[in-house]
């Protein structure tokens, strides 16, 4: 049994022109010590899923799904207290930008020494020396003088260490890292993701790594999901997912990378992502798909496990992988 | 100290040397001033109709050569050349030829004007066109970015990033300009926007002869779109020459050590990276010797003393003591 089982979660807010669907019916599953990926471009709902896991979503919001299980408990049913014991302690979360998930006003050490007593009931001497181990297994020089500063002394690589660091007290099974090196320089996103890699592979944790960003998809994840305006469309090991994309999407968003061009000006894919009030029935892409059909427009088709359960009529490179299972 | 990088094509449209911003900031109560150099020396040529792109990470400088060049601030020491003439920030026509388009393209447009309005203002101010002829440029302008001419009353909540990004190149682009400075065009913007951005930016270029300052930290749309390349490192340039060069073969251990650390979307290829340690020192406070000392592999005694300065290197010119030392 996967560590964490969603199926069919869709989250939905009410705004004032109606209701509209951030997450639609996505399935996730992610097994303890595997690094996912879910990539996708702005307001493809990859981060609304994961805060729905982690009850962090804002009263308007209106989840419901299937099954959302995490090593055995359901979390829909789960009254609130032991539900708060799970998260942030067996799941922990760090955020895109590391100077605002802080609190400006406690000092690091406050902050460290929070999950320790919450979760672990340590005491005061107990929590300092645990600190001071964690500051140092992120790589924070100095840890003993760091725990007194507050997070406007820190940079921002060195604010997201502590949100590793306070993530980690608790020994969590699973890491959700939402964006974890957007808002930092290459140097430093180098540094940190080779952090997150090295923490996992040491605490056998699983990695759920939220980004836009194909490269860090590359260099870091083992399976990746795609998704496309709140609904997953594809979903592969990253190796296939490169060489052998089956949604046009996936595709196209791979050649339209700088890096991948063959010629001056960049594939680019036409149109922007449907909003609110212009979406489609059926296939989302179909009104910016290239090989779309009059039946995209109608109806649009999962497919098999052999074809990254690519949400797509008409998927591509389908030949290659048939060819391949011969 | 600095000499500019040996781009030799001919048609040199800007010329910029030993530019310089300082700023002053307060230590607190009766603790006096200190001295910022956020832009300490920097000098390039650039040609018409190409593209020089400045990289480095946030607070090298690249933004304030940025604001330097298209004269929104005076350098504290160095000057400017435009086609030939030393920039004379009085002379009305000097602003016109050098245009900026910022990062941000949901700040950098006023929400309560109308597109219309937004186009329209650097020509009211700039000429003596009349109205019909400003909203016709405006329209022209409209169509030639990619954008439906019919939204030009429509306010700038109304349009997605992408189509913001476009208004900020079209109003940079309405006083027909040489030179476009464009401080982080794409780097708010999906994946498959910013390819369209992109797209649009060498359009513009290959039918009208732009030159670009294309200041990114992004390294693979660097590589794409330009020419010749500056690497920035705490105010100072470390590195420039053609493109080819500085991404094939870069003789920085910062180049280097950038290159190395951006990921690659080739999942098969998982390098071994070049860790860089520790983060950019504090420009109030910069390391004696070579800035880059403290995170770099190659350090030596010299390094901690003697600043190097900008030297001839093959093709390129790098700001190093050893140069070519394979890390």
């Amino acid at each position: 049994m996967p560590l964490l089982d969603i199926k069919n979660l869709t989250v939905e807010f009410q705004t004032a022109g109606g209701m509209f669907r951030a997450v639609d019916s996505v399935d996730l599953t992610c097994e303890s010590g595997e690094i996912l990926a879910i990539v996708g471009e702005s307001g493809s709902g990859k981060s609304v899923a994961m805060l729905a896991l982690m009850g962090l979503l804002p009263w308007t919001a209106n989840v419901t799904c299937e099954r959302m299980f995490f090593s055995g408990h359901d979390m829909t049913s789960t009254d609130k207290s032991v539900r708060r014991k799970i998260i942030g302690k067996d799941i922990g979360m760090i955020f895109q930008e590391p100077m605002s998930s802080l609190n400006p006003c406690f000092t690091v050490g406050y902050q460290l020494g929070e999950p320790l007593r919450l979760h672990l009931g340590l005491d005061r001497k107990a929590q300092r020396k645990r600190s001071i181990e964690l500051l140092e297994q992120v790589g924070i020089s100095d840890p003993e003088k760091r725990l007194s500063a507050f997070p406007h002394q820190l940079s921002g690589g060195m604010s997201q260490r502590v949100m590793i660091a306070m993530t980690l007290a608790s020994n969590p099974k699973l890491l959700i890292a939402d964006e974890p090196t957007t808002a930092l320089d290459v140097t430093i996103q180098a540094q940190i993701l080779n952090l997150l890699v090295t923490l996992q592979g040491e605490k056998n944790m699983a990695l759920i790594l939220i980004t836009h960003d194909m490269g860090v998809v590359a260099e870091t994840a083992e399976r990746v999901q795609v998704q496309y305006a709140g609904q997953k469309i594809e979903e592969q090991s990253v190796k296939k997912l490169f060489s052998e994309p089956h949604h046009p999407y996936t595709s196209a968003l791979l050649s339209a990378l700088p890096e991948r061009a063959t010629s001056r000006r960049l594939p680019s894919i036409p149109g922007v992502v449907p909003g609110q009030f212009d979406r489609p029935t059926a296939c989302l892409f179909a009104p910016r798909c290239q090989s779309a059909q009059d039946i995209c427009n109608k109806q649009v088709i999962r497919q098999p496990s052999s074809l990254g359960y690519t949400l797509c009529n008409f998927p591509l490179n389908e030949n290659i992988t048939k060819g391949a299972l011969l | 100290m600095n000499k500019a990088p040996p781009i030799v094509k001919k048609n040199i449209i800007m010329q910029v040397q030993n530019v310089a911003r300082h700023y002053k900031v307060s230590n607190g109560l009766l603790r006096g001033k200190s001295t910022v150099k956020a832009l300490d020396g920097a000098s390039f040529k650039l040609k018409a109709g190409s593209t020089l792109a400045i990289v480095g990470e946030s607070g090298c400088g690249k933004s304030t050569l940025a604001r330097v060049v298209a004269m929104i601030e005076e350098p504290t020491s160095g000057h400017i050349e435009i086609n030939g003439k030393l920039a004379d920030l009085d002379e009305p026509g000097t602003r016109k030829s050098v245009q900026i388009v910022f990062q941000d393209p949901y700040g950098s447009l006023n929400p309560r004007h109308k597109v219309g309005t937004i186009l329209e203002e650097p020509l009211l101010l700039n000429s003596k066109k009349s109205n019909e002829e400003r909203r016709h440029l405006a329209i022209e302008m409209m169509t030639r970015v990619g954008l439906r001419p019919e939204h030009i009353d429509r306010y700038p909540h109304m349009f997605s990033g992408g189509q913001r990004q476009r208004i900020a190149i079209a109003r940079a682009m309405m006083l027909d300009p040489k030179i476009l400075v464009l401080d982080e065009p794409v780097s708010a913007l999906d994946l498959s926007i910013q390819a369209q951005v992109l797209n649009l930016l060498i359009d513009l270029q290959d039918s009208l002869g732009l030159a670009y300052i294309f200041i990114s930290h992004d390294l693979s749309v660097v590589r794409h779109i330009s020419e010749d390349v500056m690497v920035m490192y705490l105010g100072k340039v470390v590195e420039a020459g053609p493109a080819a060069t500085i991404f094939d073969a870069p003789s920085h251990p910062y180049t280097e050590a950038l290159l190395s650390a951006t990921p690659t979307t080739d999942p098969n290829a998982r390098k071994k990276r070049i860790m860089l340690t520790g983060e950019l020192p504090s420009p109030l406070n910069p390391p004696p010797g070579c800035a880059f000392n403290p995170r770099c592999p190659k350090a030596a005694q010299i390094c901690r003393i003697n600043e190097p300065t900008l030297k001839e290197n093959g093709l390129a010119q790098v700001a190093c003591h050893f140069p070519n030392l394979l890390t």
